[in-house]
């Protein structure tokens, strides 16, 4: 077991690299110049090269890339090109509005979709079963900004019930926090929502027709008690799978949902250093982001074997 | 409080037998969706026919009207007809959604089949898959439209780099399970040419999950696109998609929020309808998914 | 540190960081007033002397102070320091206002102020001006120093007072030390507000500074006693513009530079909130070719363009709504000293468009498509590439838009590279007027080749032409010359002049004396609750 443990996570580090060869090469060979950015409207050409010197950018690109990764192992991000912060700085500044965002989203999610799914695998091809899957459609298939634009217009400049905008960190005024964290979840966990109920529902279903289901519904074991503790608890692997896939879904929809909604995040800082060509700051990010995703999935793998006897290694 | 659940169960019953998805061959769910997406083919198709105006012909005096009889929708923030637009629109919405599973589709395909087939070229493929995989699927697009400049190209390509390594596990897996089966194996005995073996035994296995999966990428590039729109990485609003219409117009909410309603509309009907043609192919498809119709 | 446990520790670090920011507790709210405002866009950059961008001067505005100040008829008065100027017109003797302190407590010395112009000349075009002439700049005395010049240069006084980038802002000696093409690090300052919390593209947090001793007289533009009357203005940024009207009407916000025209009519309905345009002076939109390929390396070609333009469809595209712009053919805007309109008839009586074509004729177009750079995200300037491609179009030009993110425009119009091959034939862009105003500031009225601005025109003819302004001993001279500058701009089509406009910024009933200053500044500024 722990040696299985150990080859999965050695087996992570191609994949990181994989990641970093990609967006270094990105960066590197698209067209585009941080230099005559910083350097701003009635600059010459002559002050864009002495910026581009200063940021190390006329050097080979082998050596560029050596350079960031001896940094990157010596546990050191970058620092970024326009505003001179650390990287480093910066994600940690940026990354409790995202933790938040994504966590209340995901158990808003959990609290609202697993049910929904159950009921629906419970209720197989009754209209509560077809009311639920197609709200789920409806749930994916509605562009986020939309979602998130008609809630604002409804709940916050209507209704008054909700801020518009922004982001109070929950230590200085939780009620604050709160409120503004509302609308932007319910925002974001529209799509996932959808996503994990129909996966619930699809495994249950599954689980619902396995032999040992049967045979216990056929003993006369009680309905409740043969979803709950047989089926439900299989059907938990799937579902994870989903939760750790979906992250990347839930990172594009974090991404739309802090600009509408004006959270000062990770993924506007992301998208931010994208415009602007804040080399450091994007290679960082999107390093961290994969690395985040790696480390989901492969907990969601090694958790199998808790959840499912099974599965053994 | 059951009699008053019963006549409210007697009505929706009604309806219920009509949306059974794929209760006995095509339901009606997936038979009213092909009706949908179907016209809104036809109407890309024929757009220069059924439109009033040039999509992109600016009339500054026009600027933000209400609709009539010469305007249907309105008209946008530079004068231009809303409704010429959301049709124009469905083009290259299209384009872009129909290109993107395309593209995926057939390049996945092809590094899953070799991936699938050659052990010692299977890891390397796998994990440049996984890295690729391991990347949020919208910053990479954003990063690929916003560096190498965008285009109707660049934005079905920046959509369709995420989605290859989804393509490419699932035409792996099926290759690795077909490669064992008794016929597979007795064509390489008999010496049959690799290409033959990929292309006669292996490759019809991957058709029917492959449409399934093509229905799905063709649904969330239509998505994403809108999305790169949103963000301002998305195409020149000269050539009208319904993302950057929506993101275009979203400006204007307050007064004007047609702008968004319209296309956004049109968008989630499309997307509606391919999510669904998707599902109900896959049930059809999918023996696993034909027994819980049980 | 080993490599193989170096990855822990930035993960391990980043982990602390988060923890400590989501734990930490803030602290705890006192009765204090809080301007909350909206601007054009996101500090990220923070020197002014590296960057011109609007943005990083209005953020310099807050925290740093200058030595002369220009009021709102463009001229020059004593700010942190008063100027004599000797007889012979070579020496500027600058004596210290008592009491100026740095952010940190120190007071603010000659040297300082010495340092900080000496960067400031390595980057600002009129500061090369300056110290193309300078014989000396040394401190003279405990609260003076003087400038030297090897001969007059009756502009001086006017480039140290300009409010438009880059700005003379005195800085800290260290701080004005760092090399002029690297980034300066902290916010030290000696001006009406400090810095006390900075996230970059997110929010800036300003205090009042409490040592700040304003200068004497009521302020006007940059002149006079620039008074802090609340205690924090902080600037968020919102990336949405429809959730910046949102957070205005619903009170969450205090103060927006950049409220579309169209939506104006929703806020003025609001009572709580004022709709006023504040800076009468406004901006210039502009178009700019590329001198160095074809077609626009053709004069004729240059003039055809311009022929086929009509200020007001531009004009009607971008803004709209007639009371907030005007027609305006003055290459240095209109409303000011210089504001000559010779050469621009076309432009603003509705364009000629059987010139245009008289013209692409007789330049012998050969049909190379002209790439236009079209910015997709900065709303002002998104129509004019539009309106320009629809009637280049029209007068026969071919037209390839190159639609982009403004940032990507910034990149690409420095590419000297060839229009197919990732240059570019045409942009567009928008200046305040007090920084086109004159032929030593408007970058545009610029024709020495590689020096020059994006565009690289090279022209001898029309740098002599500016250096009759320089020499100009009085006004009527330079008005004069200023005359002759703008007819060959035009002529030559250095650039096209789109019309000028205004914008209205829209705040709080809170808020009272908000200053008519080109950009917002929020000194003056008191708020009631």
């Amino acid at each position: 077991m722990r040696g299985y443990i150990t080859r999965r996570v050695l087996a992570t580090i191609p994949v990181l690299l994989v990641v970093a060869v990609f967006v270094f090469l990105l960066l590197r060979l698209t067209p585009g110049d941080p230099a005559a950015i910083i350097a701003g409207d009635t600059a010459t050409d002559a002050q864009i090269a002495a910026i581009r010197h200063n940021l190390g950018l006329d050097q080979p690109i082998v050596v560029q890339f050596a350079l960031w990764v001896g940094q990157l192992l010596h546990g050191n991000l970058g620092t970024s090109i326009l505003s001179g912060k650390t990287v480093a700085s910066l994600i940690a500044d940026r990354a409790p509005p995202t933790i938040w965002l994504a966590t209340i989203t995901m158990v808003l999610t959990i609290v609202v979709a697993v049910p929904m799914g159950v009921l629906a695998a419970w209720r197989h091809k009754t209209w509560v079963d077809h009311l639920i899957m197609s709200l789920s459609v409806l749930g994916f298939s509605v562009p986020v900004f939309v979602i998130g634009y008609l809630l604002i217009g409804l709940f916050a400049v209507d209704l008054h019930w909700f801020p518009v905008q922004g982001y109070t960190p929950p230590s200085q005024d939780f009620w604050a926090f709160l409120q503004k964290m509302i609308l932007p979840a319910i925002t974001l966990a529209s799509i996932y929502v959808a996503l994990i109920a129909r996966m619930t529902r699809a495994s249950l279903l599954d689980v619902l027709g396995e032999d040992y289901v049967r045979t216990a519904r056929a003993k006369g074991i009680a309905e409740r008690k043969v979803l709950f503790r047989h089926a439900l608890r299989n059907a938990a692997i799937p579902v994870m799978t989903v939760i750790g896939t979906g992250f990347a879904l839930l990172i594009s929809g974090v991404v739309v949902t802090e600009s509408v909604f004006n959270i000062p995040g990770l993924g506007r800082l992301t998208v931010d250093a994208i415009f602007s060509r804040d080399y450091p700051t994007i290679q960082a990010l999107i390093l961290l982001t994969s690395g985040i995703y790696i480390a989901v999935n492969l907990l969601i793998d090694l958790s199998y074997t808790l959840l499912d006897p099974r599965i053994r290694y | 409080m059951a009699s008053e659940t019963t006549p409210i169960r007697a009505r929706l019953r009604l309806p219920t037998h009509l949306l059974r998805p794929g209760g006995g061959g095509f339901g009606m769910v997936p038979m009213i969706a092909s009706v949908v997406l179907a016209l809104i083919v036809l109407a890309a198709l024929f757009a220069p026919f059924i439109t009033l105006h040039d999509p992109v012909q600016m009339s500054p005096a026009q600027r933000l009207k209400p609709p009539s009889a010469g305007f249907p929708l309105g008209t946008d923030a530079y004068g231009r007809d809303l409704m010429a637009r959301v049709i124009y629109g469905a083009r290259v919405s299209l384009i872009i959604g129909i290109g993107a599973s395309i593209c995926s589709v057939v390049i996945g395909l092809a590094i899953g089949l070799v991936s699938g087939f050659f052990r010692y070229a299977d890891a390397v493929v796998m994990r440049i898959m996984d890295g690729l995989m391991a990347m949020p699927s919208v910053l990479l697009a954003i990063a690929i439209v916003s560096l190498v400049g965008p285009s109707i190209w660049t934005v079905m390509f920046a959509i369709t780099i995420p989605e290859i390594p989804r393509v490419v596990r699932l035409v792996r897996s099926i290759v690795l399970a077909a490669r064992d089966e008794p016929y597979v194996e007795a064509a390489i005995a008999a010496g049959t040419s690799l290409p033959r073996i990929l292309w006669r035994h292996l490759m019809p296995n991957t058709f029917a999950p492959l449409s399934v999966q093509a229905t799905y990428v063709c649904a969330s590039a239509i998505l994403t696109e809108a999305i790169l729109s949103f963000l301002g990485a998305g195409v020149s609003t000269e050539t009208p998609t319904w993302g950057n219409i929506m993101a275009e117009g979203r400006m204007y909410f307050l007064i004007k929020p047609e702008l968004i309603f319209w296309p956004g509309l049109a968008l989630s009907l499309c997307i509606l309808s391919i999510n669904l043609i998707g599902d109900a192919a896959r049930d059809i498809l999918d023996p696993r998914m034909a027994r819980r119709k049980e | 540190m080993t490599s193989h446990s170096s990855p822990s520790v930035w993960m391990a670090s980043i982990g602390a960081a988060v923890l400590s920011s989501v734990v930490a507790f803030g602290s705890p709210a006192r009765a204090e007033t809080t301007i909350t405002a909206v601007m054009e866009s996101g500090v990220r950059v923070t020197d002014p002397i590296l960057t011109t961008a609007h943005i990083t001067r209005d953020f310099a505005y807050m925290i740093y102070d200058t030595l002369l100040g220009m009021n709102s008829k463009f001229e020059v008065e004593p700010q942190m320091a008063s100027v004599k100027i000797s007889d012979d017109k070579l020496t500027y003797t600058f004596t210290l206002r008592d009491g100026l302190k740095w952010h940190d407590g120190s007071d603010v010395k000659p040297d300082d102020c010495v340092a900080s112009l000496e960067r400031w000349m390595k980057r600002d075009s009129g500061g090369q001006l300056i110290h193309d002439d300078m014989a000396s700049l040394k401190v003279t005395g405990d609260k003076t120093f003087a400038l030297t010049l090897k001969k007059p240069f009756a502009p001086a006084l006017q480039i140290l007072a300009k409010p438009s980038s880059l700005v003379p802002f005195m800085m800290p000696k260290k701080v004005a030390e760092t090399p002029a093409d690297q980034p300066i690090k902290g916010f030290d300052g000696s001006g009406p507000f400090k810095v006390v919390d900075f996230k970059p593209g997110v929010k800036v947090v300003f205090e009042k500074f409490k040592d700040y001793k304003p200068a004497p007289g009521k302020a006007d533009w940059f002149a006079g006693g620039k008074v802090a009357d609340v205690d924090k203005v902080v600037w968020e940024t919102m990336p949405d513009s429809q959730t910046a009207i949102n957070a205005l009407m619903s009170g969450e916000i205090d103060f927006y530079q950049t409220p579309s025209y169209d939506l104006l009519p929703v806020l003025q309905a609001n009572p709580e909130l004022t709709v006023k345009v504040m800076d009468k002076t406004g901006s210039q939109f502009i178009g700019r070719m590329n001198f160095l390929y074809p077609p626009f390396n053709n004069k004729k070609l240059r003039q055809a363009a311009l022929a086929a333009f009509d200020q007001k469809d531009f004009l009607d595209a971008a803004v709209g709504h007639p009371e907030y712009f005007q027609k305006c053919g003055a290459t240095m805007g209109c409303g000011t000293p210089y504001g000559f309109a010779d050469g621009s008839e076309t432009l603003t009586h509705g364009g000629d468009m059987a010139k245009a074509k008289k013209l692409l004729k007789e330049g012998g177009y050969d049909g190379t498509p002209i790439v236009i750079l079209q910015p997709t995200d900065n709303a002002s300037i998104t129509t004019q590439p539009l309106v320009a491609a629809q009637l280049l179009r029209k007068a026969g030009f071919k037209v390839k838009l190159e639609p982009m993110d403004w940032q990507s425009v910034v990149i690409r119009r420095a590419s000297k590279a060839k229009p197919s091959e990732g240059g570019w034939n045409m942009f567009f862009t928008g200046w305040e007027i007090p920084e086109i105003n004159t032929p030593l500031n408007n970058p545009m009225l610029n024709a020495r080749g590689d020096q020059a601005w994006f565009g690289w025109p090279k022209d001898e003819k029309f740098e002599g032409l500016r250096k009759e302004f320089m020499d100009a001993s009085d006004e009527a001279g330079r008005k004069a010359a200023a005359e002759k500058i703008q007819s060959y701009a035009m002529d030559d089509v250095l650039f096209v002049p789109l019309g000028q406009y205004t914008s209205p910024w829209a705040w709080s009933n809170k808020l009272s004396g908000i200053p008519d200053t080109p950009f917002p500044v929020f000194w003056g500024v008191s708020k009631k609750d």
